[in-house]
């Protein structure tokens, strides 16, 4: 009886080491904690190029992460990107003229749609469109522009 | 000539035909399985007595395992990544490599080495000195009593086995980038924590070694059940059991993987 005791000790020990480590894969080692609980606001943006902004990017407020990104479409009669930004319920009271850009963190980071908050005294609400954007700024086009105004020199 | 190639054509029909027969056994023979599972309610004592023999008795191959892959993770991927002056990404490299593909797949080839050829070879031995047939002389049956429990135990301590795989993984690459060669414990988490998703990530390893699980039991109780009664026919269960289940696993790995990660 003892034996069979310390067996079953030994497998509760086993199973409860096993869901200790999916617990910790949930939460320690993967973006479960950064997960918010759905009740931030929407917010859509216009960028003329995104550059490598996929889903899931994040959207700062001066280098503090306060949402990420939703959703990224292509219109096609602007021929712009439309980016839907999903912002946390508690950062509700940034200015109506907030200004939005992409910039890259590090010279090979990951890019982030950073947010640059105006003077208006109204916030932005749930579904209003960010009208000041800049877009990345693609690698590419700035040494092909460096090198054009060095030709022309 | 034409009967030389009668012959030939002729075995390789026998192959097929046996190959197919074996291939209808084994499903009838999951089926039985999974239809005796509800009577494991009334004694699950049964599975506990063999996760202890599948799940406890390997811990110690999958902890020291999955601390070595990890630790040479770390170290090859910060070979690579210094080069590129990106060494604060190496957490990720060490859990994303750990969870989506090594945790499942070592745990499982591990998993097959280490509980799947003892249990092919258990119930090898038991229907080669007849105690099988001795349970059914008794009205007791042998798939609810000593089929179903090994094939639920070894579904059950996959997944958990692997989680633990990749966790001591991670503490390994942890060990050997922080401790050894001075990455940010800082970055290391919070790079982890950005790149590595609940559910695209790490539901899917789970759900690999879930899968992984089904067809180790599977194979390794059919082998053993389906094996010739003699003292050859255990050995090439068991045999069978490791070759079959490594390359089954490798084959739906690939498979899993173009599904969950292929778009």
């Amino acid at each position: 009886m003892g034996n069979s005791r310390r067996v079953e000790i030994l497998v509760g020990l086993f199973v409860a080491a096993g869901l200790a480590a999916l617990f910790f894969l949930a939460m320690k080692a993967s973006n479960l904690s950064t997960y918010d609980a759905g009740d931030g606001f929407e917010v859509t943006a216009r960028f003329d190029n995104i550059g490598g902004l996929t889903v899931r990017s994040p959207v700062k407020v001066a280098g503090v992460t306060v949402g990420r990104v939703a959703g990224v479409e292509y219109d096609m009669e602007t021929f712009q990107a439309v980016v839907r930004l999903d912002i946390e319920s508690q950062y509700d009271q940034l200015p109506r003229d907030t200004s939005a850009s992409i910039f890259t963190s590090g010279l090979l980071g990951e890019q982030y749609v950073a947010l640059e908050p105006g003077a208006a005294m109204e916030p932005l609400a749930d579904g209003d469109e960010i009208r000041i954007t800049q877009s990345s700024l693609v690698l590419e086009q700035l040494i092909g522009q460096f090198l054009y105004n060095k030709a022309a020199e | 000539m034409l009967e030389w190639l009668g012959d030939r054509l002729a075995a390789l029909g026998r192959w097929g035909l046996a190959a197919g027969q074996r291939l209808g056994r084994g499903t009838l023979f999951l089926l039985a399985t999974l239809w005796a599972l509800p009577g494991l309610l009334l004694r699950p004592g049964l599975v506990v007595a063999q996760l202890y023999s599948v799940g406890v008795l390997s811990l110690l191959i999958i902890v020291v395992s999955g601390g070595f892959v990890g630790m040479v993770l770390g170290l090859q991927g910060y070979n690579t990544l210094v080069g590129f002056g990106a060494e604060q990404s190496l957490g990720v490299v060490v859990a994303l490599s750990l969870v989506r593909e090594l945790g499942p797949v070592v745990a499982a080839l591990l998993f097959a080495g280490r509980a799947g050829s003892s249990l092919a070879a258990e119930i090898g031995l038991m229907k080669a000195t007849e105690q099988l047939s001795g349970m059914e002389m008794m009205a007791v049956d042998p798939m609810s009593r000593v089929i179903a429990p090994r094939f639920l135990a070894g579904v059950l301590a996959m997944p958990l086995l692997a989680a633990i795989f990749s966790v001591v993984g991670i503490g390994g690459g942890f060990a050997v980038g922080v401790g050894l060669l001075g990455v940010d414990p800082g970055a290391f988490w919070s790079q982890i924590q950005d790149k590595v998703d609940v559910f695209e990530d790490v539901a899917n390893g789970v759900i690999k070694s879930v899968v992984f699980g089904f067809v180790a039991a599977w194979i390794a109780v059919f082998e053993g059940y389906d094996c010739r009664p003699t003292s050859e026919g255990v050995n090439r269960a068991t045999t069978r059991t490791v070759v079959h289940t490594s390359l089954a696993v490798l084959g739906l790995d690939f498979v899993l993987t173009a599904l969950m990660f292929g778009e």
